[in-house]
């Protein structure tokens, strides 16, 4: 177990700097996800954990000890990558314990550790095929097997389920939580997808062109995001964001937070419009409504509403959030929101 | 009309394939089998009518003679020293070109070039360089010091110069066909290979020797096939000499063309039979080793 400590981290490529003086701390064993949208260089960054590419600048801590030189296999980690990496021209058994070998553990250990990993993972009748010969379920559990047995102090994964289809994607990510769980080490996670970061993180690292936007559990993020583009990233459908007044306000709700309804609502900030789209979810139904001027996404359970139906909208005043003119979110505590709020105040859109 | 709409399906595939069969029986197919008929007879050249049957005889006396040994095991030691020689360099090689850099395309195109080149241009350059007294070759050695060699001209270095050329022109080729399937070969799994501390020495032979063992098992069966074969730099060079040092066994055939046109099929016969079952043994030993993705 281990905790990781990034300073002052820079990297460019070809004079392209793609993360600048990032400094980050990631806590021993809690589930660390970082996500963002591709080229954010969340996969920079986690290869430079692992040592498969070098900092242009900056430190890397792993466990309190500075491994900026350190060699890749003698970092104490594994990693779990994306297309798996597994050796196509071993079995299962010899892709497991690869690393073992290199590390001169002895024969018995080594097959103690391998059995019981494959157990873990439900691999034990597969210990003797080829690769080629297993689903894309079952190579990932090779994967993981491979990173598990060498009982690292971080484990890293690079996008590891992106390969598998929607039904084993989540249940897998079921058993990544509960595994980590189980074995209370380190884990960093890069994902694109912030479903699979608000489900498994203990603690989401949202980055945007090599720059960290906030760091903070799932729960937080999602409440308080702090700008526009946390705002946007977490949450489907995205934050409603709207600016109003020629601009002087920025405001934003979550499309679950609008009272919808065919009269008029009472509401902080109230809007009428037509839907334009419906989408039925089951358990809810997410709404396009068209204003005069802008749409808005609103989630509803009432699935009664139909395309081109006229409705009202309204959003109450503790849901409702304010962005500056730097994009940054306006705390309720700050003198600021009162001012925006009571600017809003019977202004009425649509 | 259904009945003959089936019967044009039926024959449709071997339509298709006839024009393709037609060259094959006629280029390949009844050349062998006459070589065969060939090996049989005692051939007349100036009268063919005046040809006779003589069965089985041509073989016996293949078996018997010495120099036929004696070509065989030139052509085995050839076969083998340019084929292990081969496959060794064009490895090293490979593995040092593996990064498509603009330099490394141009040394690849060097190494390339003597492949375009004519065999027969080829013999003769080195025939000037490997010349004893005022060849290229010699005037290095002398230059650097070293002892200098009778290269083609001695017994006991004749063939070995002989596989110098080969390896020295075929290289090229082969370093092509070992550089695409190393740039073929996934970089993840050598950044796995790193994360599992595997040691430069380990990775090679544990991850990239048995990811080209396809490309490296199919030189081995083509560069054994072809240089049991070897012919046009023996006839440029040596003439297999000097006392049919370098006497391979294509040239042997060569050599009883004009005289004994029975006797050289026959030994092709034997040619055949030898390269084929090379091959087979090849593919009973090797081919569990090779991976195939």
């Amino acid at each position: 177990m281990a905790s990781i400590e990034l300073k002052h981290i820079s990297k460019s490529f070809d004079k392209q700097e793609i993360i600048k003086d990032l400094n980050l701390t990631i806590e021993d064993g809690k589930f660390t996800v970082l996500v963002g949208p591709s080229g954010c260089g969340k996969t920079t960054l986690l290869r430079m954990i692992a040592g498969l590419d070098s900092q242009t600048s900056g430190q890397i801590f792993v466990g309190g000890k500075d491994v900026s030189k350190v060699a890749p296999g003698q970092r104490g980690i594994a990693m779990v990558f994306q297309n798996y990496a597994i050796y196509p021209t071993m079995s299962v058994r010899e892709n497991i314990e690869f690393g073992l070998r290199n590390n001169k553990v002895p024969k018995i250990e080594r097959n103690e550790l391998v059995e019981s990993i494959t157990e873990t993972v439900g691999l034990k009748d597969y210990l003797d095929r080829k690769p080629s010969t297993l689903s894309g379920g079952q190579r990932q559990r090779v994967a993981l097997a491979r990173a598990m047995v060498k009982k690292p102090a971080v484990f890293l994964m690079d996008e590891p389920l992106s390969n598998l289809d929607a039904k084993l994607r989540v249940q897998m990510r079921i058993e990544l939580i509960e595994l980590h769980k189980k074995l209370g080490t380190t884990f960093v996670y890069v994902t694109h997808d912030q479903v699979e970061a608000m489900s498994m993180a203990d603690k989401i690292v949202l980055m945007n062109k090599g720059v960290i936007q906030q760091e903070a559990p799932p729960e937080v993020m999602y409440h308080t995001p702090s700008n526009i583009f946390t705002a946007q990233f977490i949450g489907v459908p995205p934050m409603n964001i709207c600016k109003l007044q020629a601009g002087t306000i920025t405001l934003g709700f979550r499309p679950e937070n609008a009272m919808i309804s065919k009269e008029e609502v009472q509401g902080s900030f109230q809007a009428k419009g037509q839907i334009i789209t419906r989408e039925m979810l089951g358990s809810e139904t997410i709404y396009q409504i068209k204003t005069n001027d802008q749409s808005f996404m609103i989630k509803s359970i009432d699935d009664s509403y139909r395309v081109d139906d006229l409705v009202h909208f309204a959003v109450e005043q503790d849901k409702l959030h304010f962005f500056n003119e730097q994009q940054e979110r306006i705390s309720p505590d700050q003198p600021s929101y009162t001012e925006k709020l009571q600017q809003l105040r019977g202004s009425y859109d649509g | 009309m259904m009945d003959k709409h089936r019967i044009l399906q039926a024959i449709r595939p071997y339509a298709l394939i006839l024009p393709a069969m037609l060259g094959i029986a006629v280029f390949v197919i009844y050349p062998v089998l006459y070589l065969a008929y060939l090996s049989l007879y005692k051939y007349n050249l100036m009268n063919p009518a005046k040809s006779k049957y003589v069965g089985l005889e041509n073989y016996t006396a293949i078996l018997a003679r010495e120099d036929f040994y004696k070509a065989l095991v030139n052509t085995a030691l050839y076969t083998f020293g340019t084929v292990v020689l081969t496959l060794v360099i064009s490895l090293a090689i490979a593995v040092w070109l593996k990064q498509s850099t603009k330099i490394n395309a141009f040394i690849q195109a060097g190494i390339f070039t003597p492949h375009i080149v004519s065999v027969v241009s080829i013999s003769l350059v080195w025939l000037w360089m490997m010349e004893p007294n005022l060849g290229f070759l010699n005037f290095v050695l002398k230059s650097l010091g070293l002892p200098t060699s009778q290269w083609l001209q001695s017994s006991d270095t004749a063939l070995l110069s002989v596989i110098i050329v080969a390896v020295w022109q075929g290289i090229g080729y082969y370093v092509l066909i070992l550089v695409a399937a190393l740039q073929g070969i996934s970089p993840s799994i050598y950044e796995a290979a790193a994360l599992d501390n595997a040691s430069k020495w380990k990775v090679f032979y544990k991850i990239t020797l048995p990811m080209i063992s396809p490309q490296l098992f199919f030189i081995l069966v083509i560069m054994t096939i072809g240089s049991f074969k070897v012919f046009d730099t023996v006839r440029m060079m040596t003439n297999g000499g000097p006392n049919n040092a370098t006497n391979t066994l294509v040239y042997y055939i060569y050599q009883n063309r004009t005289t004994n046109i029975g006797y050289a099929s026959a030994t092709g016969m034997v040619l055949m039979v030898i390269i084929g079952i090379l091959t087979f043994v090849y593919f009973r030993m090797l081919a569990k080793k090779v991976h195939y993705q």
